[in-house]
């Protein structure tokens, strides 16, 4: 974060009544989301914060007639010790220190009714900022039904500020909460209840590491507060710490391990722990009455099924294969219905333009690549319907707790298997359910292996080749077909790459303290619809804005490359030939099939003299190791935007038209008789096929995964460090399976 | 004692001590409600053996087996 921006917290500049801005914060699973869609309405939007990966999300609440306020969500957490950038995030807004953040003047703190304790502790670190603090007890019914008496109003006077038990889904006491809202805006007073009572010997340990970090930071222009000095002497190699170490340099480190060390009769983190909870004791005694037996709930009766070792497993891997299935042919008949809307939208325009530069740049360029973009829309919202849906109803921490094990082998955690699982029909959704994942390292360690699973457009690719290529035998004792054999293994191949290097990053590049697995197994409820359906639209609409432009702009460039120079001269010799055919005395069905054979062998020429062409001629030599040849070169860059755009293009330069697909047996045919410039040796054989095939399975051919990464990581650094690796991934990986190939005697 | 991780399903106990003093495993720990004086409940393991269910402040947790591993408990009957 830049230090230039940071605003005083205690300056005393008048806020204008027109920006008025309260956060709201709270533990996860408190329903957090649920209330913010209840208060705003469809009046909220969605960005990053500068820097960062996490979500900024501002809506509008209208308080009465006359008030109308920003309201700012702020990312779950159980607590204000951050231990990285994006957990600092929330403390920095609460401290108006955030770039690109208002100063916040109400603080809005939401709590599960159901586990008040663990709830109250993240409060007794809000009450002590000394902002405005209003409470929403939420849940109030599901606390009911698990047999507490809650007495708020108790609560609210031991607090000395506004207590108030809603129901977010059911929009229950939301307008009291307004009011309590707004009276906190007009009163601007801090809690006036007692505060955690840390001993004065802690409290003066602060007090003075936060004056000395004061006089220190004085000249850089950023103000070191309490709560942040609090954070710096308690949490030891927290994120606080980290960032002011990077700004101050060593003087800092010996200041604060002094302080530290003066401190050492107070057991630190624990001390602050106990007090605090302390606290949430005093203020919750005789407000909260437990059953002395909690009664058994529907709740605890499903997760008995659900998180049972046999049915349990049994339910989650039928989700997992209707998630997948929905993914990966649910949507297959609306991903063709855009692909053959935007064919026809290209046909129809390109009917009414000349024959030329223009026309091809607006269909086979910009129309082409804008289906591109809109072609993932179905499996992007199909999947987040199921993601939402899960989350919501509270069974995505099941599905955590059930995979966790698998999937810490790769140095991941449970949260990584949604992503691993999305991305076998395609990464992007896959990249984006990411989401979820809150430790940044683990997050990052899956969308950098989640491309690495076989996706659904490497399917034509591996069909192309082995249909061609791979003999149709029986193996293991007739068991077992050669050629789903080979299928098996590709998809093999990408799994058993991405574990060793998942492993390898988070012992490398990725390497940091490993994040507890702690999460919590919040009481499953009736997903929310409203909380879903935004949830799809805000992926839906993130996607085509963000990574559409990348991707469409990369079309362009791929569309240029493949049309450019456009020698007039190869036009006029291909003229030729057709007006021969013209005069000849064939009869029309002749003549026209002979005149689609020059159209088709003119576009191979085009292509083949195109700037691709010189590129694949050019980096040959690059790709001999692998068994590949000019063409095949081309074929494979020519295939960034997408990896299935590699059959068509192999249909053009052998020059039987774009239309080829991967079932297609006249490519199949070509394919085979296809030989070696000026030589009678055949291009293909089985070494090659298996080379092309390994090639593409780990590659990063496909400009909308890394326009999503791009997205995702918020910059270049990681969408280039991905397809970096991949590339060099494919390209020894393929070099291998040539070389192993030839070495077996298959090439023959 | 005993350490968190080595309790069976149905087995009640209360918190001790928690160690690794400074980690985050610790702080964490603490945060969510695992620290001296608490009762908690062992309801399950997963399927695969790892993580384990605990209950605790009435709400349930997922544990990690390495990570219990710093809680020692006593049993209670």
């Amino acid at each position: 974060m830049s230090t230039a921006a940071v605003k005083d917290v205690s300056s005393t500049a008048v806020v204008r009544q027109d920006h008025l801005t309260v956060a709201l914060i709270g533990n996860p699973n408190t329903g957090k989301t649920t209330l913010f869609n209840a208060l705003t309405g469809l009046k909220q939007h969605v960005g990053n914060y500068p820097g960062v990966t996490v979500e900024r999300k501002v809506g509008t609440l209208q308080l009465d007639e006359q008030t109308r306020i920003d309201l700012v969500d702020l990312p779950g957490t159980y607590s204000l010790a951050a231990r990285s950038p994006d957990e600092m995030i929330a403390v920095d807004v609460l401290l108006g220190q955030q770039d690109g953040a208002e100063k916040i003047d109400v603080v809005l703190a939401i709590a599960d009714a159901s586990n008040p304790e663990r709830n109250f502790y993240l409060i007794s670190q809000l009450c002590e900022l000394n902002l405005p603090v209003v409470i929403a007890l939420n849940m109030i019914d599901v606390a009911e039904s698990k047999g507490l008496e809650i007495d708020a109003d108790k609560i609210a006077s031991a607090l000395g500020t506004a207590v108030i038990p809603i129901c977010a889904n059911k929009g229950k006491n939301l307008d009291r909460l307004r009011a309590a809202l707004k009276s906190a805006l007009n009163e601007r007073k801090a809690p006036a209840g007692p505060l955690p009572a840390f001993s004065a010997e802690m409290k003066g340990e602060i007090d003075s590491l936060m004056h000395e970090l004061q006089a220190q930071t004085a000249k850089l222009n950023r103000h070191v507060n309490r709560l942040e000095a609090f954070r710096v002497l308690v949490d030891k190699g927290g994120y606080a710490e980290q960032r002011l170490q990077k700004l101050l340099g060593a003087d800092f480190t010996a200041n604060l391990d002094s302080h530290r060390q003066k401190a050492s009769k107070i057991p630190l983190p624990a001390e602050e722990v106990r007090v605090r909870y302390a606290w949430v004791k005093e203020i919750l005694s005789g407000a909260v009455k437990r059953p002395a037996q909690p009664p058994a709930t529907r709740s605890d009766a499903i997760d008995k099924v659900l998180t049972h070792w046999f049915s349990g497993t049994l339910i989650f891997a039928g989700m997992m294969m209707i998630v997948f299935q929905s993914i990966f042919r649910w949507s297959t008949p609306l991903m063709d219905l855009i692909s053959e809307l935007f064919d026809k939208l290209g046909e129809s325009v390109g009917a009414s333009m000349a024959e030329g530069a223009l026309k091809s740049l607006v269909c086979d360029g910009v129309i082409a690549g804008a289906g591109g973009v809109l072609v993932f829309l179905p499996q992007i919202c199909i999947l987040f319907l199921f993601i939402a849906i899960l989350e919501d109803c509270g069974y995505m921490s099941r599905a955590a707790f059930l995979m966790d094990r698998l999937l810490s082998h790769a140095g991941l955690s449970g949260k990584s298997f949604i992503p691993m699982l999305s991305s076998f029909a395609c990464a992007v959704p896959g990249v984006m359910s990411t989401r979820t994942i809150e430790n940044w390292r683990d997050r990052l360690t899956t969308i950098l292996v989640a491309p690495l699973m076989s996706c659904s457009a490497r399917l034509p690719v591996y069909y192309i080749m082995i249909a061609a290529f791979i003999p149709e035998r029986n193996v293991a004792g007739g068991w077992l077909s050669l050629q789903g054999l080979t299928l098996f293994g590709m998809y093999g191949v990408g799994i058993l790459v991405a574990v060793p290097i998942a492993w390898l990053l988070k012992k490398t590049l990725l390497k940091g303290e490993t994040p507890p697995f702690l999460i919590e197994l919040p009481s499953y409820k009736m997903p929310d619809w409203r909380t879903v359906l935004l949830r799809v639209y805000d992926r839906g609409k993130a996607f085509v804005l963000r990574a559409g432009t990348i991707i469409l702009a990369v079309s362009v460039v791929v569309w240029a490359l493949s049309y450019f120079p456009h020698d007039p001269e190869i036009g006029k010799s291909f003229d030729l030939q057709r007006d021969a055919v013209n005069a000849s005395a064939d009869n029309d069905e002749i003549k026209k099939s002979k005149l689609d054979d020059i159209d088709k062998a003119e576009s191979g020429e085009y292509l083949r003299q195109s700037y691709f062409g010189a590129i694949g001629r050019t980096v040959e030599p690059v790709f001999k190791p692998l068994g590949w040849d000019w063409r095949i070169s081309m074929a494979a860059i020519a295939s960034f935007p997408a990896r299935e755009v590699i059959v068509a293009t192999l249909g053009t330069i052998f020059n039987l038209g774009s239309n080829e697909d991967e079932e297609s047996q006249s490519l199949r045919e070509a394919l085979q008789r296809a030989t070696w410039d000026e030589s009678p040796r055949k291009l293909f054989n089985i070494p090659v096929a298996l080379s092309i095939m390994v090639f593409f399975a780990l590659c990063s051919q496909c400009a909308a995964t890394l326009a999503t990464i791009k997205r995702e990581t918020n910059g270049w650094k990681w969408p280039l460090f991905s397809f970096t690796y991949m590339t060099a991934l494919a390209y020894f990986g393929a070099m291998l399976a040539y070389n192993v190939g030839m070495w077996l005697g298959w090439g023959s | 004692m005993q350490t968190l991780d080595c309790l069976k399903p149905g087995q009640r106990a209360t918190v001790k001590s928690v160690s690794g003093e400074g980690s985050a495993v610790y702080q964490r720990l603490m945060e969510m409600g695992v620290f001296e004086g608490v009762e908690v409940e062992v309801i399950r393991f997963a399927p695969l053996g790892d993580p384990m269910e605990l209950r605790l402040h009435g709400y349930n947790l997922s544990v990690r087996k390495a990570d219990a591993l710093n809680v020692h408990v006593e049993v209670l009957p």
